[in-house]
């Protein structure tokens, strides 16, 4: 782990640390294209890798023309094993930071600064997390999901003593103690919810900045259909629930994350 | 327990016995997931042979005809190796899914080597030779 974490004020211009921008999609082929190309012409100095699902599209191949490197993942593994093969690239290249920014144009480049600011707070942060709602922004999301959010929203606030507002955003900002955890262990499908508990219970922080996000841009969104998101409900709570009864390591600041699934074969 | 019943349990549960060891010995099933099914079939047979056992058991669970606490033994085993096939199911994916984050890692790694080495090639003639000898 490097003992850089706590000092590194970590402005983006600064040539000293690296950041890695990571874009999880899964058939985005229209969109793609205009996610790399925002990211380079607003964020040049990061490097961008995008995760291609297991896309039956030329997802990757309109990645890779548009400049960005390509991890091609042999079939779906859902939202989180994607962003999880982010974090491994970001831990085995040794990235100081890591922004998670979705595929289908959702998350607007030019907002990264905006969690990178943030970083400079009063408070040392390991993730900071893009809010829809921290302030009135203009995104409007579908009714099924947002009873959801508010629920997590809700719950996240009580157990982890601080106002969370928008527990479901994948626009995200991680550190490298961050990076090293969830390189080690990610939620599977939905992991943006049980990513922050995971975060708070390894004794690292989180903060949220008010951001603005577009409606989706093209493709079809993970959470279509009432029934998928009921799904959705009851698994991310009760991956809470027993979350919380689980027996974890709880490493002091600056150690490395513990490794979670350590059995063979 | 009906004598005719007896039978057929005992039948089955020799039958269900003999299977496992046969597939254990084809290698067509692992010692580790063949242990659960010997069990359940050797406490079946044993009940199924040992009525007073059986009778015993029965009148303990207050199941007032014996060969139904036979199928609720039955059922409990069932239940218990299916519960053994989630976790066992649920182990493989996060294996599977470790290989192909792996996977796509390596990959894009060597797409990277082979990039920086036709580079290399290109701009120094000498170095063309052995890549294109090593790309038979």
């Amino acid at each position: 782990m490097a003992p850089a974490v706590e000092t590194m004020p970590a402005p983006v211009s600064s040539a000293r640390s690296s950041c890695l921008a990571v874009v999880p999609a899964y058939n985005e082929a229209g969109t793609i294209e205009g996610v790399v190309g925002a990211l380079h012409s607003k964020t040049p100095q990061l490097d961008v890798v995008v995760i291609d699902d297991g896309s039956t599209d030329d997802t990757a191949a309109r990645a890779q023309a548009a400049g960005a490197r390509v991890l091609k993942l042999p079939f779906n593994l859902g939202i989180g094993g994607a962003v999880q093969a982010g974090f491994k690239y970001a831990d085995d290249h040794d990235y100081d930071f890591m922004v998670q920014v979705d595929g289908d144009g959702q998350h607007d480049p030019g907002e990264i600064s905006k969690l990178f600011a943030a970083l400079d707070g009063p408070e040392q942060a390991d993730m900071i997390c893009g809010s829809r709602f921290a302030t009135a922004t203009g995104y409007i999301a579908p009714i099924s999901r947002r009873t959801g959010i508010h629920v997590f929203a809700f719950l996240l606030s009580r157990l982890l003593h601080q106002p969370v507002t928008d527990p479901t955003s994948g626009f995200r900002l991680y550190n490298r103690r961050a990076i090293s955890l969830f390189a080690r262990d990610y939620p599977h499908d939905y992991p943006e919810v049980e990513a922050v508990l995971m975060l708070h219970h390894h004794r690292l922080t989180m903060r949220e900045v008010p951001v603005q996000m577009y409606q989706r841009g093209g493709g079809v969104s993970s959470l279509n259909g009432s029934g998928k998101s009921f799904y959705y409900m009851v698994k991310v709570l009760l991956a809470l629930f027993v979350g919380l009864g689980r027996r974890r390591a709880v490493p002091r600041p600056g150690e490395a994350a513990p490794v979670a699934a350590d059995h063979g074969i | 327990m009906e004598t005719r019943l007896q039978l057929v349990a005992i039948v089955g549960a020799i039958l269900l016995l003999l299977f496992v060891l046969e597939l254990v010995r084809r290698r067509a099933l692992m010692e580790r997931y063949a242990l659960l099914w010997l069990a359940s079939s050797v406490v079946i047979l044993a009940l199924a042979v040992w009525k007073d056992a059986l009778n015993g058991l029965a009148r303990q669970l207050g199941i007032l005809s014996a060969p139904n606490a036979l199928f609720f033994v039955a059922l409990g085993f069932v239940l218990l190796l299916l519960l053994h096939f989630s976790a066992a199911l649920s182990r493989l994916s996060d294996q599977s899914k470790v290989l192909a984050q792996r996977q796509a890692l390596l990959e894009q790694r060597l797409s990277e080597v082979e990039r920086e080495r036709a580079r290399a090639a290109g701009e120094d003639p000498r170095g063309l030779e052995p890549l294109l000898r090593s790309d038979h």
